[in-house]
């Protein structure tokens, strides 16, 4: 549905994205990953063809973005960072106004609109003026603008930025829900985000593709070679002695963790996978492993090293949803 | 042609939404009243033509004001990414703009038809010159107009794009003023340049098809320029 080659955007001399690619097929949903300046708005810009590439080419249900213009942008919906809305218009009539510009037949704006607002439960606030609405509300009269004429591409720039917690999962399922049937380019910046909505992630740093994947091959390509948390029943030293017959174990501490329970954290080399070998010599010895996890969650800890070192930010008030990390550039 | 009505009809309800246009009417209409009024009490005897060129002169004010907020309001707000990723073409979007800004005008235009009104209730009005002098104010206030939509598409600002609209149809007045005063081929050249004296011949009920058609390439051109600088901003 989107296949993006090798685009490049310069800025005049600042490099907005390198040599990107990528691709997104229908019923599934992309992520862009990125910390902040790395380029997200950029290719989607260029894919929704507000700005031309310096270089490359974008095509959308098959049509190139910037020889056939206007064929390309019918198939797909747009939400900016910023929602393109007119705060002295109702919510009724912006709708009415995108679906005409938008060609959606006369005979069917109604439906069309009607389906739009209850897509996203706008139904009790249609006849208000956008300009008085929250930011959440307003987040969602954006996304309804991008549906309206139901297209098969959907290009969302960080849809739930600036949502609070709730609004975020309600976003997160509404665009679950619209990728079942669409393909669906996101973007954002919190992991926890992405982690849990996208299929395939292309991660950017500096306007360049550092990773992508399958969702769960970026996983399991963490749970490789980085730090455990195990918990093991026993005592402290006896489970010492037991680790230090474990191969590839390069370094670890230990701590008691009330009666008979020790919590270690473990540094596996580079690259190698010890839960199995873990799991069995502390069996033999007769201390069973009661819990073993990556100290790091997840996709995080790579995103960080593909990132470049970039520093996790637990902003308690503002960050957008409670397991959320922010991530942004140095 | 729908989308090219949904932009005009949405830019004209928001203009007559806002309580600006009914402002900028009633200034527009006080002054040209006062003007009317002022000159058929003090001489018992009107010329049209007199009303029609202080009609424009009054628009230079006004003009930047009406169309200041066309392009570069929505480049502030960002809806600008709706509509230049919508499938609609620059020229549409503009076109759709501008004929707003050209209602609105002929919407104040239409209230000041009671002048004529009253020169035929009291008197023996020349509607030839009514006529092409009606026509002189529209194509004078579309050219304006045109400068303005032009200014409001170089910049994210209301106000640098009122100023600079503004700047330029000083200009424009001051090269107005040169024709009348200059001589020899500077003349010839300023009075060729010029908006007014193009319009004058129209205003005495004179059709001279060289200057309707100065007057709306005019228009044409610059709405021309402003869907240039827009596509442009594509390539940034
Ligand atoms: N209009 C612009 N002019 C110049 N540089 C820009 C412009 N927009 C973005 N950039 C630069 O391009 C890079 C990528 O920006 P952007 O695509 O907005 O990143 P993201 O959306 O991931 O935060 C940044 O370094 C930014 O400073
Ligand atoms: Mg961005």
């Amino acid at each position: 549905m989107l296949e993006v080659t090798a685009v490049t955007k310069l800025y005049g001399r600042a490099t907005g994205v390198r040599d990107v690619s990528f691709g997104v097929a229908p019923g599934e949903i992309v992520g862009l990953l990125g910390p902040n300046g790395a380029g997200k708005t950029t290719i989607m810009r260029v894919v929704t063809g507000f700005l031309t590439a310096t270089a490359g080419t974008v095509k959308v249900a098959g049509f190139d973005v910037v020889d056939q213009p206007l064929q390309a942008r019918r198939h797909l919906g747009y939400l900016p960072e910023q929602p393109p809305v007119y705060p002295d218009m109702t919510v009724a009539s912006y709708l009415d106004f995108v679906a005409q510009v938008r060609e959606v037949p006369a005979r069917e704006r109604r439906a069309r609109i009607g389906s739009a607002i209850e897509q996203l439960d706008l139904s009790s606030v249609s006849g208000r003026l956008i300009g008085n609405l929250s930011k959440g509300y307003r987040q969602r009269v954006g996304l309804a603008q991008a549906l309206v004429h139901d297209p098969p591409l959907l290009v969302l720039d960080e849809p739930s930025s600036s949502l609070d917690p709730g609004q975020t999962v309600e976003m997160r399922n509404i665009v679950r829900r619209l990728g079942e049937t669409r393909a669906v380019l996101l973007s954002s910046h919190i992991l926890a985000e992405v982690e849990r909505i996208c299929a395939r992630v292309v991660i950017l740093k500096q306007g360049r593709v550092v990773a992508a994947d399958r969702m769960d091959r970026l996983t399991r390509l963490l749970a490789v070679g980085t730090k455990l948390r195990i918990q093991v029943r026993g005592k402290r030293r006896d489970v010492d002695s037991v680790l230090a017959k474990v191969p590839k174990l390069e370094s670890w501490e230990l701590e008691d963790a009330g009666e008979d329970v020790v919590v270690g954290h473990l540094h596996p080399s580079s690259g190698a996978d010890i839960r199995e070998t873990l799991f069995f010599r502390l069996a033999e010895a007769g201390y069973p492993l009661l819990e073993v996890r990556p100290e790091v969650p997840g996709l995080e800890s790579v995103f960080m090293e593909l990132t470049g070192g970039a520093m996790p930010a637990h902003k308690p008030g503002k960050s957008a949803s409670r397991s959320g990390v922010e991530v942004r550039g140095r | 042609m729908t989308k090219v009505w949904a932009v005009y009809w949405r830019e004209v309800q928001a203009y007559f939404l806002s309580p600006v246009a009914y402002v900028f009417m009633a200034v527009f209409l006080l002054l040209t009243g006062w003007f009317f009024a002022a000159r058929l009490f003090a001489t018992q005897y009107i010329e049209m033509q007199v009303v029609f060129a202080n009609m424009t002169f009054m628009f230079v004010f006004i003009a930047p004001l009406l169309t200041m907020r066309l392009l570069a309001e929505e480049r502030r707000m960002g809806t600008d990414e709706f509509l230049l990723t919508a499938p609609l073409t620059v020229g549409q979007i503009v076109v759709g703009k501008f004929l707003a800004a050209v209602t609105v005008y002929l919407a104040f235009l239409a209230v000041t038809g009671v002048y004529p009104w009253l020169l035929y209730r009291y008197g023996f009005p020349d509607w030839v010159t009514i006529g092409t002098g009606y026509l002189g104010v529209i194509l004078v206030g579309a050219a304006y107009l045109a400068v303005g939509v032009l200014a409001s598409s170089l910049t994210n600002s209301q106000m640098v794009a009122g100023l600079l609209g503004f700047g330029v149809l000083l200009l424009s007045l001051v090269v107005d003023r040169a024709a009348v005063v200059s001589t020899g081929l500077l003349a010839k050249v300023l009075q060729a340049i010029s908006i007014s004296a193009r319009a004058n011949g129209l205003y005495m009920g004179v059709l001279n098809v060289a200057d309707l058609f100065y007057l709306i390439s005019f228009t044409g051109g610059l709405l021309f320029l402003t869907v240039r600088v827009m596509e442009r901003r594509r390539w940034l």
